[in-house]
């Protein structure tokens, strides 16, 4: 079993009768996902590629036996859609979503916490990649193609670069147990940490590479958890060595605004606790091969 | 989004935080013209730009009379302020705001800031206002106050009630500090701000609790809902070539080195970035062009791109995922023959239908730099870079 999604998985679509929606659902059941049906208010009863839509993500859940959605819904009513599926009693969650205010964002993890830990839907994104578990399951956009399945999970902000690493891994036949884009906006569902968690209970996942940027909190508290808790061996790069400070780099939440943010910061914090750095990101992949020689 | 100091005390006095009386003035009559309305024997005379420091590089002026508000309005407009925050580019002065004079007895610093850690408003006091909060965390960490806000409800009476006998204010000033700090907070929240900055908050001679400086920042993703917010954008505060990247949907950053970049993924356009510092290159700026990386949107960033004078090399780094390679090639081709430029070009293209990309940009026969790798566009790129600029001086020297 590989974190978070395998063959069996039934995913729903929102926003599937979208141009967007509509073109990934064929993506992801091409490469293999069991996706069960798509919800767009209004449209229910209708059908695309074969599966059926519905109207609320309730009677999706109640039709389908669905655990799993994949969020492409525009920014003004994502924040709802997501909470729709968190209600509905949806396990994962990936919101693909590009531009969804922070303050909704904070909304939605409030509202999240309304469940117990164990029942609480997880959460990937917004404005992420989505997750892959190489020739199993997409629940994402990534390329299936550029994954060679294995034992090393990714974890990253950055969708494009998240594909160079696999790519960059690929070319020396290291292979992804899940590649996971926790997506670069400020306030996301699923930290570095959670992600970290996951793939240490994971038996097919052996090391994990993890992508990194400036702004924000987070790769600091990966590095406690691994420090502490964490027995694979971590390969890390940041992105953003050359940012100035306090110029937003693409991603919302890639700003460098307070102490410990800052590129050489992480990497300095990762380093502390043991993680092998990639000195560059070219070099994702060789660093990956070296840590597995020696493990 | 940023906007001025005027604009946010505009909206935080509808929201019922009081502020000193002032007036925004476009010329020296006019400074002089809003003087005399506010009335009184004492003015500041304050340069609008989107920066802080203002005070220090000179773009605050005392005034006693009419005539020194008139001066000091020549002065200022017009102006290029550089200031400890605004860069080496400055920012230009085109709009003062005209403030009687307060007699001041307390500086305190309020500030409302998004939390990334705990993903809630976090509201900051502190009785050591009037300088930088980076500086009152450095040298009196112990005067400053934190409060959380939990979501579900929104700030409490309480809360504030908490922050403002922290910051040891007087009983009668208690009301007036509650009612300001809730209001401040009504207007992040409704307004969807990411940042709140009264810094001082003032208590005067008198008693009177007021803002004597007010900063706001907006979440650009909420724009949306707030047009009346998004009019009060000042884009001559704005580095020109962002304004025009951001208005056509690309995300750009001007830095000061000599080797543009063109990538697709924010994660990707900063890896490439440091790629090129590490291969001993400087980039001259961060620009996503979207995971898309349709034809068009090359075009318009090899435009954008060649309109910045320090540019000596151009860098296309693309990872085609969900579009192909080829469609990519087609694009930088039809760019570069409808706009020849007159730089070394390194495109890297990896993804879906590489090879039929490659093959697109070598029958081309434009004298395009080929790179399979990462490293090896980086590479590529700098020794491009550094053989045009001994070819142009040996040019100069012939």
């Amino acid at each position: 079993m590989t974190i978070l999604l395998d063959r069996k998985t039934a995913v729903l679509v929102q926003g599937i009768t979208g141009k967007i929606g509509s073109f990934h659902a064929k993506e992801m059941m091409d490469y293999g996902t069991n996706v069960v049906g798509g919800m767009t208010p209004g449209k229910g009863g209708a059908s695309e590629h074969g599966v059926p839509v519905f109207d609320t993500m309730k009677e999706a859940v109640e039709k389908t036996g669905a655990t799993a959605t994949i969020v492409f819904v525009p920014p003004p009513f994502a924040a709802d859609s997501i909470m729709e599926a968190a209600d509905a009693g949806i396990r994962t969650c990936v919101a693909i979503t590009d531009g969804i205010p922070a303050q909704d964002m904070i909304k939605v993890k409030r509202y999240m916490r309304r469940y117990r830990a164990e029942n609480r839907m997880c959460l990937i994104g917004p404005n992420c990649a989505g997750i892959i578990s190489p020739s199993k399951a997409l629940l994402g956009i990534m390329p299936g193609n550029i994954y060679l399945s294995g034992h090393v999970g990714i974890v990253g902000r950055s969708g494009t670069l998240g594909y160079e690493a696999a790519a960059q891994m690929k070319e020396l036949g290291i292979g992804v147990s899940t590649s996971v884009g926790i997506g670069g906006d400020p306030i996301n569902g699923s930290s570095f940490k959670d992600i970290l968690e996951l793939f240490e209970a994971d038996p097919e996942t052996h090391a994990v590479v993890m992508i990194g940027e400036i702004g924000g909190p987070q790769e600091a508290e990966a590095a406690e958890y691994i420090r502490d808790h964490m027995k694979k061996p971590v390969i890390a790069y940041v992105a953003g060595l050359s940012a100035p400070k306090g110029r937003k780099m693409g991603h919302a939440g890639a700003i460098i605004s307070a102490f410990g943010e800052s590129a050489s910061e992480k990497v300095e914090i990762l380093r502390e606790v043991g993680v092998a750095i990639a000195p560059t990101p070219a070099e994702i992949g060789i660093t990956a091969q070296r840590v597995l020689k020696a493990a | 989004m940023d906007i001025h100091e005027y604009q946010a005390k505009e909206i935080l006095a509808k929201f019922g935080v009081p502020i000193p009386k002032g007036a925004l003035a476009y010329s020296p009559e006019q400074a002089a013209y809003r003087a005399r309305e506010i009335g009184g024997k004492l003015w500041v005379v304050k340069a609008q730009v989107h920066t802080g420091g203002r005070g220090k590089a000179g773009g605050v002026k005392l005034c006693r009379n009419e005539d020194e508000v008139l001066d000091a309005a020549d002065d200022l407009l017009g102006k290029k302020l550089v200031t400890h925050q605004s860069g080496p580019a400055g920012k230009f002065v085109y709009r003062l705001y005209v403030e009687g004079g307060v007699a001041i007895a307390r500086e305190l610093y309020l500030g409302f800031v998004l939390d990334r850690k705990s993903e809630r408003v976090m509201v900051v006091a502190s009785a050591a206002g009037g300088m930088e909060i980076e500086d009152i965390a450095e040298e009196q960490p112990d005067s400053i106050v934190r409060i959380s806000v939990e979501p579900a409800v929104g700030m409490q009476a309480f809360q504030a009630r908490e922050l403002a006998f922290a910051l040891g204010l007087a009983p009668a000033q208690i009301q007036q500090a509650v009612s300001t700090i809730l209001g401040c907070y009504r207007a992040f929240e409704e307004l969807d701000a990411t940042m709140v900055e009264i810094n001082p908050l003032i208590v005067t001679e008198d008693g009177t609790v007021m803002a004597l400086d007010a900063k706001m920042t907006f979440d650009d993703n909420a724009l949306f809902r707030h047009p009346a917010i998004a009019e009060l954008r000042d884009k001559s505060q704005e580095d020109a070539r962002e304004t025009r990247a951001n208005d056509r949907g690309l995300s750009y950053v001007g830095l000061s080195g000599n080797i543009g970049c063109i990538v697709n993924g924010a994660g990707l356009a900063m890896a490439t970035m440091d790629m090129i510092k590490l291969a001993g290159g400087e980039p001259a700026n961060f620009l996503d062009i979207g995971g898309g990386a349709t034809p068009e949107r090359v075009a318009k960033a090899f435009k954008l791109v060649t309109s910045d004078a320090n540019v000596e090399a151009i860098l296309v780094n693309i990872f085609a995922g969900i579009n192909r390679c080829d469609w990519v090639a087609e694009g930088v081709v039809q760019a570069l023959e409808k706009n020849p430029v007159k730089v070394p070009v390194i495109v890297r293209l990896a993804g879906t239908h590489v090879e039929e990309g490659r093959k697109i940009l070598a029958r081309s026969g434009l004298p395009i730099i080929r790179a399979n790798t990462l490293a090896e566009a980086a590479q590529r790129a700098v020794a491009a870079w550094k053989n045009d600029k001994t070819a142009n001086l040996k040019v100069v020297n012939a």
